[in-house]
């Protein structure tokens, strides 16, 4: 089952010829993804590494029936390439490029606003079905399958709930990556009602960091909602406020966003809440009573 | 990026926004010819730093003559300013702005950011200025007053109303506020600021509204499209060695501990800066090398923590999903050698051939600890630093 991704799925590259894109579609299929074309204005009707490239989406969801796409192309035309994707009806739309502007997102946001496609980032790794599928950068080889599902902001800390699941025995469903921009597409809530309504995930390990309060409005969904176990993680515990810490939305402004606030809230809320990023693994197993 | 306030003065200025008249001193006698050629019998002398409170530090001082506005100048150019934004090493200052003394009538709050949760810019105002807004809203919150704008009609006259009568403006007045929205809403949009503040926004005995003060900070993100903003970035407002960092493209924050960290990703270095207090220690830094990092990139790395006079250690995390650990561990020793390292170095790597990354370090002769996980990473970085 799993969700959002699966071995059915089929992933178109935007930015396919590019450096990145060329490495991390082969990286896909050679994981088992249904990689089937790849889009890049003014090379349409040519091949890259045996997969076709069209000139616009549209075009490439005529001919390869295309489900899903991720993206790989620069900052300046990111928002741009989410919104193509999204007009040629895509389900889901990872973008993996960082540094896009905000205000470029704020049009996406805009645009997307009714419309059926998900989009999963910008400034993320992606999203990877474990044994099955994976659009973005998500290194397949550390994922295990499992019961175990992953919602969070940062990339490597993501690949390190990973790991220590799988020292602990515990495989994964589905590992999201939403990304630590100001404006993303898929939240934490919407990952968790995925995960939710997924048969085959047993609990969930949820990686947020300062900024926002996206993790707190998680809180009083969990709480309501969410009755699967959560593990938590707050990045940033130490981290002055006013600065950015590397991504565009972790910071700590007007005395907002701290970790210890999302803390408090997912604590409240029932989360298994650790302090340090070296217990996500030993808590999940204790969280399952195993 | 951050300006000072006579920059965002005059790009809010651009967009129609009244300020008070004035202009930037770098000299004394500036100062002085400035509030020559301002007239009145009143000039304010403003420091022109990065940081708020600078009224309660010292930083903002009323002349009553063009003389008393170049001495106040004289004082202030160089001193260090302390505020409550500083810290307590302040800020130098290097430019100070002086402007015409003004009657006031009331003191309001304006400011515009992106609110996450609605996906929209937001518009927030009080009749509470002057002061600083979060106490406002700790104290007062029914004083704070919103209105989320879509991006699609920008503000509507009718939200601009809503905000001028809800902060007791009086019609007049209140017709000028409904022109300041639009013209902060469009220079928020065009610039691609992130920030926009003006605390405050003063109503004169004459009727009239102008920002008293602003702050503007912009979207890093979108520089590449505004030259002329970025030309406005004062590197004497930053640390060095920050600055150093950028043209590296390493995200690298300078903070007070004594243990350097190099992680690769900005969750898993914030999360490293954790752990490492945790067990005890203070961080010297957030540095995230990024996800492909390469030799040379970890040797720019290694220049600017060892840059530090305080680092006694230094504890390297990184899990290597796309970048190999054995080109990690090559990359490392290089930086140690070249640059003659002599701090102990607490290694953890997991990931992409990492028993191969291992026994490089193990074998390089230098002094490198390994360790397996997190935790015994921080322990031992932590101990090293102590000198056990």
């Amino acid at each position: 089952m799993a969700v959002l991704l699966d071995r059915n799925s089929r992933l178109i590259v935007q930015g396919l010829t590019g450096r990145e894109g060329t490495f991390h579609a082969k990286a896909a299929a050679a994981y088992g993804t249904k990689v089937v074309g790849g889009v890049t204005p003014g090379k349409g009707s040519t091949t890259h590494e045996g997969w076709p490239i069209f000139n616009t989406v549209h075009d490439a969801v005529r001919e390869t029936g295309a489900d899903a796409s991720v993206i790989f192309v620069p900052p300046p035309f990111a928002a741009d390439a989410i919104m193509e994707a999204t007009d040629a009806g895509l389900a889901l739309v990872v973008c993996i490029t960082e540094g896009i502007p905000t205000i470029d997102m704020l049009k996406v946001m805009t645009f997307m606003d009714g419309k059926p496609t998900r989009l999963i980032g910008p400034n993320c790794p992606g999203i990877i079905t474990a044994g099955q599928a994976k659009a973005g950068i998500i290194p397949g080889h550390i994922c295990k399958e499992g019961r175990i599902g992953i919602v969070s902001k940062s990339g490597t800390l993501t690949y390190e709930a990973i790991h220590q699941l799988s020292k602990q025995g515990m495989g994964q469903t589905t590992c999201i990556g939403i990304g630590g921009d100001p404006l993303i597409g898929t939240t934490f809530i919407d990952a968790l009602r995925l995960f939710k309504e997924d048969a085959e995930t047993d609990a969930v390990i949820m990686i947020g960091e300062i900024g926002g309060t996206a993790e707190q409005e998680a809180a009083a969904y969990i709480a309501k909602e969410f009755k699967k176990p959560v593990v938590g993680f707050i990045a940033g515990q130490t981290a002055p406020p006013g600065r950015r810490m590397g991504h565009a939305g972790a910071i700590i402004a007007g005395g907002q966003g701290t970790a210890a606030e999302k803390m408090d809230a997912l604590t409240k809320a029932g989360v298994h809440v650790v302090k340090s990023p070296a217990d996500m693994g030993a808590k999940m197993r204790d969280a399952l009573g195993r | 990026m951050k300006i000072h306030e006579y920059q965002a003065k005059s790009v809010l200025a651009r967009f129609g926004v009244t300020v008070p008249r004035g202009e930037v001193a770098f000299t004394s006698q500036e100062a002085g010819e400035i509030a020559r050629r301002l007239g009145g019998n009143i000039a304010v002398v403003k420091a022109q730093i990065h940081a708020g409170g600078r009224g309660k530090g010292g930083g903002v001082k009323i002349a009553k003559s063009a003389d008393e506005a170049e001495q106040l100048a004289k004082q202030m150019l160089g001193m260090t300013l302390v505020t409550h934004q500083t810290g307590p090493e302040g800020r130098k200052v290097g430019r100070v702005l002086i402007e015409e003394g003004l009657q006031i009538d009331r003191e309001l709050y304006l400011s515009i950011v992106i609110d996450r949760a609605s996906a929209s810019p937001v518009i927030i105002a009080s009749a509470s200025g002057g002061m600083d807004i979060e106490e406002v809203a700790a104290k007062e919150p029914e004083k704070i007053l919103r209105e989320e704008i879509d991006p699609g009609t920008g503000v509507i006259p009718f939200q601009a109303r809503k905000l001028a009568f809800g902060m007791g403006l009086a019609s007049g007045p209140a017709n000028k506020l409904v022109k300041i929205l639009d013209s902060i809403y469009k220079a928020f949009i065009e610039t691609d600021a992130s920030m926009i503040e003006i605390n405050p926004l003063i109503l004169t005995k004459g009727g009239d509204l102008l920002a008293l003060d602003a702050k503007v900070s912009f979207d890093d993100n979108a520089l590449y499209r505004h030259p002329d903003l970025r030309d406005l970035r004062d590197l004497g407002e930053e640390d060095p060695l920050e600055v150093e960092a950028s043209k590296f493209s390493l995200n690298y924050i300078r903070l007070d501990g004594n243990i350097g960290c190099m992680v690769n990703g900005a969750g898993l270095a914030m999360a490293t800066m954790d752990i490492i207090k945790l067990a005890g220690g203070e961080p010297a830094n957030f540095l995230d090398v990024g996800g492909g990092a390469n030799a040379e990139q970890i040797k720019n790395a290694f220049r600017i923590l060892m840059a530090d006079a305080n680092v006694k250690a230094v504890l390297i995390n990184i899990f290597g999903g796309i970048l190999r650990c054995d080109v990690l561990a090559q990359g490392v020793i290089a930086a140690v050698n070249d640059l003659g390292v002599r701090v102990p170095i607490v290694i953890r790597m997991e990931g992409t051939n990492v028993e191969e990354g291992k026994r490089l370090l193990r074998e390089s002769g230098l002094n490198f600890s390994t360790a397996d996980s997190m935790g015994e990473a921080a322990d031992t970085v932590v101990s090293l630093a102590r000198g056990k």
